[in-house]
């Protein structure tokens, strides 16, 4: 699949990336599924519940993913994806990113080097849980509504 | 009237792009297997290979979670709303390409895994942290007090390389508190006695050993080939070297410190916090902090400090919690009491601060003020000289400048007992027409007190050379040594 993510929603995660480091940063990505493309809509930000080690981890609890869901429900939409930032990192996926992995979502992962948002990629877990593939993203004007 | 198994998008895909299913059981166990049973696909997500829920697989039925109920057992009814919530984790740490699983670190032999299981199981260690473990290379300054427990603790957790710097030979004294030596060692290298304890406790422990005394010259070049140091001196100078050379590398210094009832430790990193020159920036004047061997040293409390150390290394290494940077813990035994103060990076450190003038290794000894003491040739005696002296001239007056609690540990028959704090309120007791020899445990206080009967205007003085510990040597052998 394709992940469509516009301009303002790659801007929006850069500065999440930005504002929060050297903590990772993190947030779900609200949208629909149109034919084989995941159009993201509205993106949810989050506070990273991983207090003890922010800078190479992060966490979105079950409650958090609840409450996301629920708001996103009621407009429609469904969590297709996530965010998060790599602190002084390439935005590609650990080790531990796969081994906690969810088929299907987006991993939108965008690095954040010396606090100054770089390169963003999409990754996908592969069915067999082996191996994250990367994701194409393109980009399309669309309204972007934050929570 | 079935069980609602409300299904996330991303698991939809695996049950024909529905979002909720509905099945018959009378368990959330039973439902689970049901649920993957008729959807085989959906089983490597939801259980790990163990058969375990996943640990980012959260299960509610209606608005509670299983793991506040009954887990598998949780009953279900019919009108039941069962939820798969994700919770979603992740981060940095090792670097996997997109084809690739970690390729990076270490594999674990089956026999790692059985004696590191506990480990495995922490979340926060995991098989990839105890990779990073054994990846590490942790050097250790020192093989002593608190090197013992830090070097057994890294060694137990299967930390892949430790690197020994000492140059001593095990002592009686030091068995008390150094547990990494026995008395089957007494008397063996350090380094010799360290590496057959660690070997022992863990074979895969590569351990590396540096038969020297640390200096300018050979610092650099040891210290640049690990990852962490953990400082575990006696002494200001090879402390103030081991901070300055792992500024200059920019390792993390992992510190403690002990003296009688007392400790500190901190994580030393200048490139993410303050260094140990911004916390003391000069060392204290020679002879004004006592060491361990003329001070004295609760055996526990290095056990702790050296402990400390060791936790914090392996914080470092795994990247978890909160490091012990710009922060330093003091621990007092005697109260039972913990207290933390918070250590700010001086921007004028002369080595991490924004216009170093340290920017290579100095002579540490002299930067310490050793070496620029006078010199007390011909004011030193020896046991033997003095024994024959005494017999020669009764009158010789032997001043004792140890503690009182020394004093009953042993003493010297017909030595008068005037500790150094009290002897320039005593002077008017001595008779300076009588030669005088002061004596102490090793021979360092006798020389100040020599110093002190000097300035006061005595002619006749001298120190005896090694003090207590030379006398029982080489002349009452009936006396015990200390």
């Amino acid at each position: 699949m394709t992940l469509v993510l516009d301009a303002r929603h790659v801007a929006a995660i850069r500065r999440h990336g930005e504002a929060d480091y050297p903590a990772e940063a993190c947030g779900l990505i609200g949208g629909a599924v149109e034919g084989d493309r995941k159009v993201a809509v509205q993106l949810v930000p989050l506070v990273n519940q991983r207090t003890d080690s922010a800078r190479n981890r992060y966490l979105i609890d079950p409650e958090s993913f609840r409450r996301a869901q629920e708001k996103l429900d009621r407009d429609g939409l469904d969590v297709i994806g996530v965010y998060h930032s790599h602190p002084d990192h390439p935005p590609a996926p650990s080790a531990f990113d796969r081994e906690h992995a969810w088929p299907w979502l987006s991993y939108v992962i965008v690095g954040v080097g010396q606090g100054r948002a770089g390169e963003l990629k999409s990754w996908v877990l592969a069915h067999d849980r082996g191996t994250f593939d990367e994701e194409p993203i393109t980009s399309e004007e669309r309204k972007v509504v934050w929570q | 009237m079935a069980v609602t198994v409300l299904i996330p998008t991303p698991l939809r895909p695996f049950v024909g792009g529905r979002d909720a299913v509905e099945l018959e059981a009378g368990s959330v166990g039973e439902l689970l297997d049901r649920l993957t049973g008729q959807h085989a696909e959906l089983k490597p997500h939801l259980f790990a290979t163990d058969g375990r829920l996943r640990s980012f697989v959260n299960v509610y039925v209606n608005d509670r979670d299983i793991r506040q109920l009954a887990q598998r057992e949780t009953p279900v009814r019919p009108g039941d709303t069962v939820s798969i919530i994700p919770s979603i984790a992740g981060g940095t740490a090792t670097q996997v390409g997109a084809q690739h699983a970690a390729p990076l670190l270490p594999k674990l032999s089956h026999e790692e895994i059985l004696r590191y299981s506990r480990h495995l199981i922490l979340p926060d260690v995991g098989v990839e942290g105890q990779q990073k473990l054994k990846a590490a290379r942790v050097l250790l300054v020192g093989a002593g007090g608190l090197g013992s427990p830090a070097a057994l603790y890294l060694a137990a957790a299967g930390v892949g390389t430790l690197g020994l710097v000492d140059f001593d030979v095990v002592d009686k004294t030091n068995l008390q508190r150094q547990i990494l030596h026995g008395t089957s060692t007494v008397g063996v290298s350090k380094l010799q006695s360290a590496t057959a304890r660690i070997h022992d406790l863990n074979p895969n422990v590569r351990v590396e050993t540096f038969e020297t005394r640390l200096t300018s010259e050979n610092a650099l070049d040891i210290i640049r080939e690990f990852d962490i140091v953990a400082d575990g001196t006696d002494n200001f100078p090879t402390r103030y070297l081991v901070n300055d050379a792992c500024v200059l590398l920019d390792k993390p210094n992992v510190y403690g410190s002990i003296f009688r009832f007392e400790g500190q430790a901190s994580v030393f990193h200048a490139k993410r916090g303050p260094c140990y020159r911004c916390l003391y920036s000069e060392p204290p004047p020679p002879g004004l902090v006592p060491s361990c061997a003329e001070g004295g040293v609760l055996g526990v409390l290095p056990g702790i400090i050296g402990s400390i150390q060791a936790m914090e290394t392996i914080k470092l290494i795994l990247g978890a919690g909160q490091p012990l940077i710009g922060r330093l813990v003091l621990f007092d035994a005697l109260k039972l009491q913990f207290r933390e103060l918070k250590l700010e990076k001086d921007p004028e450190c002369p080595v991490c601060g924004a216009h170093p003038t340290v920017t290579e290794l100095i002579d540490y000894q002299a930067f310490c003020g050793i070496g620029a003491e006078p010199s007390y040739d011909g004011a030193e005696i020896t046991a033997h000289e003095l024994r024959d002296e005494w017999q020669r001239n009764p009158a010789l007056v032997v001043v004792d400048v140890r503690e009182p609690h020394e004093y009953e540990i042993a003493h010297i028959d017909g030595a008068v007992l005037m500790p150094l704090g009290e002897l320039p309120d005593r002077l008017g007791e001595l008779d300076g027409h009588h030669e005088i020899v002061t004596h102490c445990h090793h021979g360092a206080r006798s020389l100040k007190a020599l110093e002190i009967l000097k300035a006061a205007g005595f002619s006749k003085v001298r120190s005896l050379r090694g003090g207590i510990d030379a006398w029982a040597v080489n002349v009452d052998p009936a006396l015990p040594r200390y």
